[in-house]
């Protein structure tokens, strides 16, 4: 167990120093000069000199990295163009929506897959396997950006039932914060929602047909019980793998839900940022995502030998 | 000179064979045969649209502005009285052409690292490790992230995507190479002296290419999900171009009074990559019957 856990999380090194020289070598692929993109065309030769020495462009790109990885280990992500304040601070008040937005969707998916795919899997072949089937195959090739746009007319403008946009803490007003997540989650999450159901089922096939199943069904134990009891709990190993790998989907779709609600996150700063070209914005935006997103799939991997005792004694 | 002639024409005669009963097999599976289907018609529509379209795409007639859909206008005008239907056709060429350009590139890349990566193990390592690199990275955003840097180009939104969905590619030839490189005949074939380079794109390539055909289908369905996607937020190709995703995107904001603007585009999206997945599906099924359930 020990071993195992240590492994993962020295595993996980390589990965984040790979995603940090990604992000960093990122911004000098940009054609140009950093330093004339900020300063536009009222820079003086003194002043853009200046300026260079102070980001640093005056050195190798070697040394460059070493001095921008130290900063951003201690948090400072550099300044914003656009916005003039720095890059962690801005990133840091828009995280919490977006979170909230991501949790919410994975929640979403997960209780809408896998009952979904436990359903279609207990009755292969009839009228709910099908039905759940199609609308997976329906749910990954619909885009998230259209059915936010489809969930407001009839929802929001034609019912009036749940807000088109906006946010509201969910730590501020439980209910109010919850009516405004409800449709930004289901778009988001309707994806995954479908992949989910589609892995849940075959996965559960799969289990149902091996013989402890049989065994227990021949003992006599009820129907539901071997199913749930017996064959989910094995079929869901499969699937708690690909949550973080959701999580991370989640965490980058939620760009483009974002917009379509007009919802105050890390999303809708990011898109303003490429828009103005505000490029340490997006980096920081890029790296702090990227972690995030290792980190949870490192938290996933650790839960994952709680539930399968066989990876431990790999 | 003379052997390798006499083998490669009963190869030849044995491919086209195998192609055909490839062929006979997908016409037989509904699913990926009204894949298929979806898929032509887009084609057809994007192969055409010159004909197909009744008007200019980019041409403003602002008097015919926000008209709902009639005859002389099937899916109605935008907020520049331009015409929808001609807009969607025209919309059409460009997602299949970047969805197209991404899937041969992924390939390309996929099978170039992959073999290196299956076949060589002291490359393995390194490759991989770079590959998770690059997955960390959660997609749309990562290609958000290239096109700032690049500019909006929609040779800049094949470059993205191809950054994005070659990692996958890899993983999948290389686990496939892995899987063929152990089996006997690779032995065989080895112990007759034959070169790598022959060993790998001869023996190995072709027994990895079931799921490598299936994955291009679903890093097609992804790129075209992911093209409306970023055009949508507006960094994808530029303006006036017209794409599904900047078309849904203008037509937001008229959405309660000129709900077609943003339902014809969404729709031809949800065709396409509905095509492509059913298509990916019905593949997956007839080439390899081990996943089938």
């Amino acid at each position: 167990m020990t071993a195992y856990v240590l492994r993962r999380l020295l595993g996980v090194i390589p990965v984040l120093a790979l995603v940090a020289l990604g992000s960093f070598l990122l911004i000098h692929l940009v054609p140009g000069d950093p330093a004339m993109i900020m300063l536009g065309n009222e820079g003086t030769p003194a002043q853009l000199e200046m300026l260079r020495t102070q980001l640093g462009l005056d050195r190798s790109l070697p040394e460059q990295f070493i001095l921008w990885l130290g900063h951003a280990l201690r948090g400072n992500l550099g300044e914003s163009f656009f916005l003039g304040r720095p890059v962690s601070r801005a990133l840091l008040e828009r995280l919490p929506a977006t979170m909230q937005l991501a949790v919410l969707s994975l929640v979403f998916s997960l209780l809408i897959g896998i009952p979904a795919g436990l359903l279609a899997a207990v009755r292969q072949n009839t009228w709910w396997d099908q039905i759940v089937m199609a609308t997976a195959i329906g749910g990954i090739s619909v885009p998230s950006f259209w059915l936010g746009l489809a969930l407001i007319l009839v929802f929001s403008v034609q019912l009036g039932w749940l807000p088109s946009g906006g946010y509201t803490p969910l730590w501020e007003d439980v209910g109010l914060g919850l009516r405004t997540l409800i449709l930004p989650a289901v778009s988001l999450g309707s994806m995954q929602a479908a992949l989910i159901a589609r892995m849940t089922r075959s996965s559960m096939l799969e289990v149902l047909r091996q013989d402890y199943v049989r065994t227990a069904k021949a003992k006599g134990i009820h129907d539901w019980s071997v199913i749930v009891k017996h064959a989910l709990k094995n079929a869901m190993i499969p699937v708690i793998t690909t949550i973080g790998t959701a999580f991370g989907v989640l965490l980058g779709g939620a760009v483009i839900v974002e917009i379509v609600f007009t919802y105050p996150g890390m999303g809708r700063l990011v898109v303003l940022a490429v828009q103005r070209r505000d490029y340490p914005l997006v980096q920081g935006a890029l790296l702090l995502t990227s972690v995030i997103y290792v980190v949870v799939n490192l938290a996933v991997d650790l839960l994952y030998c709680v539930f399968d005792p066989r990876i431990k004694y790999e | 000179m003379f052997t390798s002639n006499a083998a490669t024409l009963p190869r030849i005669w044995a491919a086209a064979s195998a192609g055909r009963a490839l062929l006979r097999r997908v016409r037989k599976n509904r699913l990926a045969f009204s894949g298929f289907a979806f898929i032509s018609l887009i084609l057809f529509a994007a192969l055409f649209a010159g004909s197909l379209a009744p008007y200019d795409p980019l041409t403003m007639v602002v008097p015919d502005r926000l008209q709902s859909p009639s005859l002389t206008h099937l899916m109605g005008t935008d907020n520049f009285g331009r015409d929808i239907f001609s807009r969607v056709l025209y919309g059409a060429r460009l997602s299949l052409e970047v969805g197209l350009a991404v899937m041969l590139v992924t390939v390309a890349v996929g099978v170039a690292f992959g073999m290196l990566s299956g076949y060589f193990p002291r490359l393995d390592n390194t490759i991989m490790r770079v590959m998770d690199g690059m997955m960390a990275f959660p997609a749309i955003l990562f290609a958000i992230a290239i096109m700032a840097v690049l500019g909006p180009k929609t040779v800049n939104v094949v470059i993205a995507l191809s950054v994005v969905y070659a990692p996958r590619t890899v993983r999948i030839v290389r686990a496939a190479v892995l899987a063929v490189k152990a089996l006997d005949y690779i032995e065989a074939v080895r112990a007759q002296a034959a070169g790598h380079l022959r060993i790998l794109f001869r023996h190995i390539l072709p027994n990895c290419l079931s799921p490598l055909v299936v994955q291009a289908t679903f890093n097609f369905a992804y790129a075209v999900l992911a093209e409306a996607s970023l055009s949508f937020v507006g960094a994808g190709a530029p303006p006036p171009t017209p794409s599904w995703g900047n078309i849904l995107s203008e037509g937001r904001m008229y959405m309660q009074g000129a709900s077609w603007i943003t339902i014809f585009p969404g729709l031809a999206i949800a065709i396409t990559v509905l095509g492509l997945n059913l298509a990916g599906d019905g593949l997956r099924d007839v080439l390899d019957p081990r996943m089938k359930t």
